[in-house]
């Protein structure tokens, strides 16, 4: 297919999506979340009642990725009125097409967030927990069905592809890149561009595209979310990744505990594949990249670059030293880019509207937005998209509608295993790289878990640690043994058994294992300890105390 | 990793439909090693588990050392050397749901039914395991029976449902 081909393919969906017969399209909520509480059954319950009433030729019903709210799922929304419905059984489907489509009203009282809202919106958009939002990298999650690449097209789909092959040279688009500064979305913020021209750098006959879909972070489902929403999105940046740094494979590993992901972009794969806006020759072009899924199986540390490579290898996921960098040596021996989900998918928008549009949103240091897993005890738990630099008290009270049962905030924890806790004397910090390191977290990849009085934050501690050490991969002793001994004093300090030289060796221990480890996992594997110790260190002191006291006596 | 484990013997039945899952997943990964994580992906899928023979016999397709198979294996969390059991309860212990309140979970199960992480029944029927985070965060707790996964669970609520998913009741 050439240039002028998927000029005419786009053309006539566009078309066909514009002189269609629907006065109404329904939108059904098939990500992983809102599928595990049935909206399979209830989409296939409202085809049933739309052809029942004959309707079937004006109403178009369509399954989409995560619309946000997800433990408000199943959700339905019905365009063009953007009216969404919550907590959709198969009971209520009979009364709420009634309604839409023949009396054309809303049921109020089902509509989101009618439970907790004096009132709901009846446009949904208007609903403070989307009006905060600005969708980038979620863009059209939610709106198209992922398992279509006409959809995709129909919204601007492959464009980015297109201009970038056409009008522009590998430099030109790692400038716009650098321009957009935009930092990688796993965790470690590394400035994109900066990386992309890193490899591009390299010369060499081969050179290998990653896409890390090994969303380990306990918490954390943007990734997931995305690739099921939205897959052709991400392979559009892996392509356009491919063409700046000179790549023509391409692998995208993604965790084996999402088959619904793994499914979906092997689906977009072939699709693509298809109708020729992957393999060999892309629009005619010199231009060939071909993209290949390869599934984890269950290992945190695989999502750390170079073990990622090994596993991709077939291997042992274990790290190596560095350097040499995988921009320089990584897959086979080759150079390798390594990026995020959540950071290809920001590509073509940024390649669309210009990096300069993309550098303007956030803050001055970490530019865009983030894309966080709100969950934990929070009233509104979902997915939701934000420009960086927006409060965490933002999210907490007016996107996630404050704590459940009325409870008072008491941390919110990012950056999962290596991150840390933000107690409620720190809510208005922004959330971007710098402010969150400041405080002793990191933005990690995007989990946001809310807490309340009932956490302990010393088992918190103990928690995370104990991820670290059933996760560590064993090929380091700072971390295979550091893990676990700072695990069982922490579960001292727990069992309240510890004294204060315990503590002491605790402290000591995690500054030995952040510094000597051999990778990020034990690398900041202390860090939810070392957090917790700045911010609550009372309830480790208040254990010992307590113990010491006991003693006595 | 214990000493002397010995490679199997016995060879495996070509006629089996699960070997010949296998076996095509083999020839269109062209017998690369490389591939080694996808094959056991698809022999675990086919049998449940990881028998020893079934390492053998992807040993000695891909030119591999048997060792550096299971040393493979035996990394990954996902893969198994036993049986999980006819039916499979996996509670998710990510933070959200540790938040929400997976413990609580576990020590019902533990108390009603005696089985605790990682553990197969003795008539093998249920296997109760633990995974690190699903990704269904908006669901917390969250537990999956056999592939379905259930939202929301309350400790007083898991064991009938692992009965009724079991047939028992």
């Amino acid at each position: 297919m050439n240039r002028q081909d998927l000029k005419t393919i786009i053309y006539a969906e566009k078309k066909k999506d514009e002189t269609n017969k629907y006065k109404h399209k329904i939108c059904v909520c098939c990500g992983a979340g809102c599928i595990s509480s049935g909206s399979e059954e209830v989409m296939k319950k409202l085809q049933e009642e739309i052809k029942t009433r004959g309707l079937d030729n004006e109403v178009e019903v369509i399954p989409t990725g995560c619309m946000g709210p997800c433990n408000q799922g199943p959700l339905m929304k019905f365009l063009p009125e953007y009216n969404m419905y919550q907590k959709v059984d198969c009971s209520n489907i009979h009364a709420i097409v009634q309604s839409q489509l023949v009396d054309k009203k809303p049921i109020e009282d089902l509509l989101l967030f009618a439970d907790s809202r004096e009132k709901p919106f009846l446009d949904a958009r208007d609903d403070p927990f989307y009006k905060k939002q600005m969708k980038i990298a979620l863009k059209n999650c939610g709106h198209i069905n992922p398992e279509k690449i006409e959809d995709y097209l129909v919204h601007n789909g492959y464009q980015a592809l297109d201009k970038v092959l056409f009008e522009m040279n590998p430099e030109d688009v790692i400038a716009e890149v650098k321009q957009s500064r935009i930092r990688g979305r796993g965790g470690a913020g590394y400035p994109t561009g900066l990386k992309w021209e890193t490899v591009y750098k390299y010369v060499n006959d081969q050179k290998y595209v990653i896409c890390n879909g090994d969303e380990g972070d306990p918490g954390a489902f943007m990734d997931r979310s995305v690739l099921e929403g939205n897959p052709h999105r991400v392979l559009e940046g892996m392509a356009i990744a491919g063409y700046a740094i000179g790549a023509n494979k391409g692998y995208a590993y993604i965790r084996g505990e999402y088959p619904l992901a793994i499914k979906r972009f092997e689906l977009a794969i072939k699709q693509a594949k298809k109708i020729g806006l992957l393999g060999n020759n892309i629009l005619g072009t010199n231009f060939s990249f071909d993209v290949e899924v390869r599934i984890g199986a269950g290992a945190f540390v695989c999502g750390e670059e170079t073990a990622l490579i090994a596993s991709i290898e077939g291997k042992r996921g274990t790290p190596r030293p560095r350097p040499p960098f995988p921009a320089e040596s990584g897959l086979w021996g080759k150079p390798t880019l390594i990026n995020n989900v959540e950071t290809y998918a920001a590509i073509s928008p940024i390649i669309n509207n210009g990096g300069e549009w993309y550098s303007e949103i956030g803050t001055p240091k970490s530019s865009g937005t983030k894309v966080f897993a709100l969950a934990g005890k929070i009233n509104y738990a979902g997915l939701i998209e934000v420009p960086m630099g927006t409060t965490l008290r933002e999210i907490v009270y007016d996107i996630g509608g404050g704590i459940q049962n009325g409870e008072e905030f008491k941390a919110a924890q990012t950056g999962g295993p290596s991150g840390g806790c933000i107690p409620a004397e720190h809510l208005d910090v922004k959330m971007d790289y710098e402010s969150l390191v400041s405080l002793g977290s990191i933005m990690g990849s995007g989990g946001l878990i809310i807490m309340d009085k009932s956490s302990d934050m010393v088992d918190v501690a103990r928690f995370f640690m104990e991820f670290c050490m059933d996760e560590s991969c064993g090929k380091c002793v700072p971390c295979r043994v550091g893990t676990r001994m700072m695990h069982d004093l922490l579960q001292k300090i727990c069992d309240g058994k510890a004294t204060q030289i315990d503590l002491d060796r605790l402290e000591e221990l995690a500054v030995y294992v952040k510094e000597t480890s051999l990778c990020g996992l034990g690398g900041s594997a202390p860090n939810p300890l070392l957090s917790t110790l700045r911010h609550f260190r009372e309830e480790y002191e208040g254990r010992i105390k307590q113990h010491e006291l006991s003693e006595l006596h | 990793m214990k000493s002397g484990i010995a490679v199997p013997e016995k060879e495996l039945p070509k006629t089996d439909p699960r070997v010949k899952l296998i076996a095509a997943k083999l020839k269109k990964e062209n017998y690369k090693a490389d591939a080694l994580i996808e094959i056991l992906h698809t022999a675990q899928n086919a049998y449940g588990y990881l028998p020893m023979e079934v390492l053998k016999y992807i040993s000695s397709a891909l030119k591999l050392p048997p060792s550096r198979v299971y040393s493979t294996v035996t990394f990954y969390h996902f893969f198994s050397l036993k049986s999980k059991g006819e039916h499979t309860c996996l509670v998710c212990t990510g933070t959200a749901c540790y938040v929400k309140g997976a413990q609580a979970i576990l020590n019902e199960i533990e108390r009603s039914l005696g089985l605790k992480a990682g553990q197969v029944s003795a008539d093998e029927k249920l296997g109760v395991q633990v995974a690190r985070c699903i990704g269904a965060c908006g669901l917390a707790p969250a537990v999956v029976l056999d592939d379905e996964v259930q939202a929301k669970v309350k400790p007083e609520e898991i064991v009938h449902k692992i009965n009724v998913k079991m047939g028992v009741l």
